[in-house]
């Protein structure tokens, strides 16, 4: 048997194999609400203090450490306050929520009370992009079997604390997941991104002091105040404490969600999926979805943890670990993900509005072998005009692939000036079940999108 | 800001829809309005609603929204073109959505989508001409580990190839139940799926797997070889530590306990 330096800690993902794994009982079977029953023996502000000692940090992709997070809530002027949960999973690559929440929903529930009651918070609502309708019945149906059971609801638990909580579905914007963009559609209008500040803690739904966490964030609360800050602590490194959920996928044996302390290296998550597809090796992965610049197989060996990915250039984002093999078209990779990022861009500012626009269009050329000379340049130009000049992290997040690619595969891109890459790349190829490539004939509105 | 709807004065005006429909959607509405605190962020749920009516974001369902919400039709339209769930004419029966975001193209999703478009002869937001399936490019839905991925009527279809994917649409037109991957037991039809989405549920949540294979990859790895969250060393802590929830399988958890103590069964 293999030995592994690093183990998997499955905490979340411990009973996803079990029947019925979604239901309340089954949680309860697993020291489900343990946490709460805790949490409402002691005062909120120690529970924030809790989850600051753990180190917990966003698992959204940003990072933000949650404890203080929560702190920044201005003091209790008597009015509402809110806990919005992004539940918006939409960064290429990421499949970890969804998963989680089609498999074992309770915990993010038990996580919106215990937060809720951290910081106040009486009405609280979880964001559910509205692309994953099996989801959003196990979450309406979690919700409903915690009010039966007076986990939500009036006076909890017998605490006097009351809590009610919106399960909301959106309609399809990459943007929403885009904390004040989220906020916006959430109150009912298009999903643009708001300037800051104010930060939501201070201004956010309705105006009012508001904690918007991604749904792996909350989910862990409440095992953390059940076994303790030191426990979770214990895990992961220094400074990126804890567990997490490493999504796999791409040209690996057995892609899959691992749950891991942060830290692990792709190198031994690899190994655990079984390795490579057989007869192929690894030419470049993305750490933390789409928005996170590219990889190879040099960084085979990064702890995955948040200071040792971004000292070796790119982002722990959201462990979304995308693995394509030596048959794959690095320009055909970008090209489709900048064709999502164009298509995703709200409008809001030119900058990402027409840079990606722009890239598009020189992406798609190179892609076809119809490069002309100085389009490396462009491209870089036009993402140096997007980094950091963009409304929101949308922007910056659609340059990351292309400088990132460029940077190690530039001669891609360069034979991009006189051959497609499917010819350098067949496409047959890369894909997981064969076939006999076809010439087709496009249909009108087939490529538009 | 909710606009108070007499139901004396509702002859005046029913927004294109025929009294029952609209006395049906009125009641609808108010239950969605209910649920928040500022009735104007029932406007998606209220536009998935149209939609379960109507099979698209209809006229008249746009002037029932801003009619409801005490909004102007052109706030409705704005809100309603943003989003891409929301259809400019009446959608098939069955949206199939094939993912051709950079993972799942490359694993397959472009050959599956280009063969369902030459079988089906329409291209990306086209219908078939029986009502039947509407095509469409859609991008990661957040089942990369099981690419490449189909939605059918936003249920999973993981793992597809173009022979799977293209009995899937020729089994929804001849009128076959068909199972999604990761969902209840048949896919329901597009205005159906509407209305769980404007947040009133179907009773199917306890339908189907609770995750799919891989999914639980982990999982079962762990539990092969005895992998825990506590196998990392715990530091000494002051903490009353009886009071944690003891894990499945050791001693005082649910495993070990008589049947009788677990409130939940």
């Amino acid at each position: 048997m293999t030995q592994y330096n690093t183990v998997l800690a499955p905490v979340l993902s411990a009973f996803w194999d079990q029947p019925n794994s979604w239901t309340l009982a089954t949680y309860l079977e697993n020291g489900g609400y343990e946490g709460l029953k805790k949490a409402l023996t002691q005062k909120p502000e120690d529970i924030v203090t809790t989850i600051k000692d753990s180190g917990l940090r966003g698992r959204g992709g940003a990072g933000f450490p949650t404890g203080m997070k929560w702190g920044f809530l201005p003091p209790d002027d008597g009015g509402p306050r809110y806990l919005v949960v992004n539940a918006d999973e939409s960064e290429p690559g990421t499949c970890k929520d969804i998963p989680l929440m089609m498999a074992a929903p309770q915990f993010l529930i038990e996580g919106v009370v215990i937060t809720s009651y951290a910081i106040g918070c009486n009405h609280a609502f979880i964001y559910l992009r509205g692309e994953v309708v099996h989801v959003y019945r196990r979450l309406l149906r979690a919700v409903e079997e915690a009010y039966a059971a007076g986990y939500l609801g009036k006076n909890i638990q017998g605490s006097g604390f009351d809590l009610d909580v919106t399960v909301h579905a959106g309609a399809g914007a990459y943007i929403c997941g885009e904390e004040t963009a989220l906020l916006d559609s959430l109150e009912g209008r298009r999903g643009q991104p708001r300037l800051k500040p104010p930060f939501p803690a201070v201004a956010g739904l309705y105006s009012r002091p508001t904690v918007v966490n991604n749904v792996e964030s909350v989910a862990s609360v409440p095992q953390i105040v059940a076994r303790g800050a030191e426990w979770f602590a214990s895990m992961g490194t220094e400074r990126s404490k804890g567990n997490g959920l490493f999504s796999l996928s791409g040209h690996v044996k057995r892609p899959g969600q691992y749950e891991a302390p942060l830290g692990i290296t792709l190198r031994e998550l690899i190994d655990m999926a079984g390795g490579m597809r057989e007869g192929h090796e690894l030419k470049f992965w993305t750490p933390g979805g789409s928005s996170t610049p590219i990889f190879t197989a040099e960084h085979l060996d990064v702890p995955l943890d948040y200071e040792s990915v971004g000292a070796a250039g790119s982002m722990l984002g959201t462990r979304a670990l995308q693995i394509f093999d030596e048959t794959t078209s690095v320009v055909r990779a970008v090209t489709r993900w900048t064709e999502f990022y164009a298509h995703e861009s709200c409008g809001k500012c030119t900058p990402c509005r027409e840079g990606t626009y722009w890239l598009k269009q020189v992406l798609r050329r190179l892609e076809q072998g119809k490069g002309v000379e100085g389009d490396i340049e462009t491209l870089l130009d036009t993402c140096d005009n997007i980094l950091g000049r963009a409304f929101c992290a949308l922007g910056d997040g659609a340059t990351s692939c292309i400088t990132s690619a460029i940077k190690y595969f530039r001669e891609e891109f360069e034979a991009g000036m006189h051959t497609p890459a499917s010819e350098l790349f067949p496409p047959v190829r890369s894909a997981l079940f064969e076939y006999t490539p076809k010439q087709r004939v496009a249909l009108a509105g087939a490529g538009a999108h | 800001m909710t606009a108070n709807i007499d139901s004396s004065d509702t002859s005046a005006r029913h927004s294109g829809y025929d009294a029952e429909t609209y006395e049906r959607l009125v009641q609808d509405a108010q239950q969605i309005i209910a649920r928040y605190p500022v009735a104007r962020s029932a406007l998606l749920p209220m536009l998935h609603l149209v939609q379960s009516e109507d099979a698209y974001v209809s006229r008249n369902g746009i002037e029932f929204c801003a009619e409801q919400l005490g909004l102007t039709t052109a706030e409705v339209s704005a809100v309603a073109t943003f989003y891409t769930q929301y259809k400019r004419k009446p959608n098939g029966e069955y949206t199939i959505g094939v993912c051709t975001n950079t993972l799942c193209a490359v694993m397959g999703g472009d050959e599956i989508f280009d063969e369902l478009s030459e079988h089906l002869g329409i291209g990306h937001d086209e219908t078939t001409e029986d009502g039947k399936i509407t095509l469409e490019r859609i991008e990661c839905n957040a089942g990369c580990d099981f690419a490449p991925v189909v939605m059918a009527n936003w249920e999973f279809m993981d793992n597809q190839t173009p022979e799977s994917a293209t009995q899937l649409v020729d089994d929804l037109r001849a009128g076959k139940d068909v199972t999604p991957s990761r969902g209840p037991h048949k896919i329901c039809g597009f205005k159906a799926v509407s209305r769980v989405l404007a947040g009133f549920n179907d009773g199917r949540a306890d339908e189907g797997p609770g995750a799919g294979a891989a999914s639980i990859e982990g999982t079962k790895l762990a539990r092969e070889h005895g992998w825990t969250a506590d196998s990392a060393k715990l530091a000494p802590s002051g903490d009353d530590q009886s009071e944690v929830a003891p894990r499945t399988g050791e001693p005082g958890s649910s495993a070990e306990r008589p049947a009788g103590k677990d409130e939940a069964k």
